[in-house]
């Protein structure tokens, strides 16, 4: 293996409903440590094309490798790429009858089959990571909407995975709880975590992202650093589409 | 009036047949106590089939809760008690009646799991299996949890209903709490013991029937 493998790449992802075609064939490798943002209007098929990296929608055709390896195919331990490549979702999708600990340490349980007391440690740890360790008893209709993003996101991170995927992270809060949020994203950048994120929050875009890939109509239309991207596109559609959201 | 009374409410009557009525009230609460489960665990797994993605299973799945809940359970009691003994099995009537009540009941409680499960939205589902839980882990932990306590009303209305089946029991010779009244009515052409079967009833039932009325005004939208 070299250092300058993929952690996660996908070859001719293709992913159609009916007759409306939701992915027209993505390549995309994305490197250890990356933080890529995908932006795109509505229907672009960012959130299908995050969902499709740990096969909660299952691709029509093309490959995924995770490290090198094809984890596309029936015969693949899906839970292991699951495991492996994290999810944080849009309306957060806590489990509302465990408290916040239960739902960190639910998979740690059942997946990574810790005991529970060992569970509960690498619980509280992701909890503390995510400046929630004091909330660990409290059940989700408790928390406001960025502490239940965040815990969201310490479910992900108590598996420890080499990858978490983000769709629209913040888009359900109100604007002052965002912050919270996005720090917790910064964090994990800094500490090396690998990051796909699809989100509208420009201004994190610029200033946090290695990679901005813009979308539209299934397929990856450009893609730059950031400061490339929002400065410099060069295809009329991202233009068009970055004045539109007001980047 | 008196006559009313007499035949009705004769206390010295009731006391005589209460030893015999006490054995069946036990022998009832024999019959709820193993039916109930049964026919709820039953009712979960037509459930969780109801949900799986191999087609022909759910449909399996319809027809025997569409068949069910079709079939008077008078009828399938005494069709299970007559006509299985000619396809050479043999049931006590304890028997027969757990299993044309778990027939009958877990169709219903079936339903009810069904309405559940379905309340469940996809997030849910999505949340579980991208932390790699297994669909029955899934199923197990995150979903059914929420499924069960979003139908809670419904479920013990259900077993309110199967708790007065038993009654049917009697038709069957099986000797619960109704089948004992009767024979102590036979035996006194006195219809007293009706009267009090019908009062043991009402004091077993009547807290459950409270607790479903709480349950439903407590359960939040």
């Amino acid at each position: 293996m070299t250092t300058d493998q993929p952690i996660l790449e996908v070859r001719g992802l293709q992913k159609q409903y009916g007759r409306h075609v939701a992915l027209a064939g993505i390549d995309l490798k994305i490197a250890a440590g990356e933080l890529v943002f995908v932006i795109g209007p509505s229907g672009s098929g960012k959130s299908t094309l995050l969902r499709c990296l740990n096969r909660l929608e299952e691709p029509d055709h093309g490959q995924i490798l995770f490290e090198g390896q094809d984890m596309s195919g029936k015969k693949n331990d899906l839970n292991l790429l699951r495991q492996r490549v994290g999810m944080v979702f849009q309306a957060f999708n806590l489990y509302p009858h465990l408290t916040a600990l239960g739902n960190v340490t639910l998979a740690v349980r059942k997946v990574l089959r810790k005991s529970r007391e060992a569970a509960d440690a690498i619980g509280l740890a992701a909890l503390r990571q995510v400046g929630l360790v004091e909330k660990a008893g409290s059940y989700p209709n408790e928390l406001s909407g960025g502490q239940q993003q965040r815990v969201g996101i310490a479910r992900a991170l108590a598996l420890e995975p080499k990858v978490v995927l983000f769709d629209e992270p913040t888009s359900a809060l109100d604007p002052e709880l965002v912050r919270s949020v996005l720090e917790v994203m910064r964090d994990l950048k800094r500490a090396g975590m690998t990051m796909v994120v699809v989100s509208h929050e420009m201004k994190f875009a610029r200033e946090a992202a290695d990679r901005v890939i813009f979308m539209a109509e299934g397929a990856i239309v450009e893609q730059g650093p950031p400061e490339e991207i929002f400065s410099h596109a060069r295809e009329p559609r991202t233009r068009a589409f970055l004045s539109q959201v007001g980047a | 009036m008196h006559a009313l009374v007499d035949q009705f409410f004769n206390v010295a009557i009731m006391a005589q047949a209460m030893p015999i009525m006490l054995r069946g009230l036990g022998w009832t609460l024999v019959l709820c106590a193993v039916a109930v489960p049964c026919s709820f665990l039953a009712g979960v797994l037509i459930a969780v089939l109801g949900t799986v993605r191999f087609a022909p299973v759910r449909w399996l799945m319809v027809i025997y809760v569409d068949l069910l809940r079709s079939i008077p359970p008078l009828v399938l009691l005494i069709l299970v008690a007559a006509a299985l003994p000619f396809a050479g099995i043999r049931l006590s009537p304890f028997a027969a009646v757990l299993l044309a009540l778990t027939l009958n009941a877990s169709s219903f409680y079936g339903e009810i799991v069904r309405a559940g499960i379905e309340s469940i939205g996809t997030g849910q589902w999505h949340a579980a299996r991208s932390t790699g839980l297994s669909y029955a882990q899934s199923l197990v932990h995150v979903i059914l949890p929420q499924a069960l306590r979003n139908v809670l009303p419904d479920l013990a209305s259900n077993t309110l209903e199967v708790i007065k089946l038993t009654a049917l029991a009697s038709v069957v010779s099986f000797q619960e709490l109704l089948y004992s009244a009767d024979m102590a009515r036979s035996v006194t052409y006195n219809s007293s013991p009706i009267t009090l079967a019908a009062l043991i009833y009402l004091i077993f039932l009547w807290p459950l029937v409270r607790l479903i009325g709480r349950l439903e005004h407590g359960v939040k939208a």
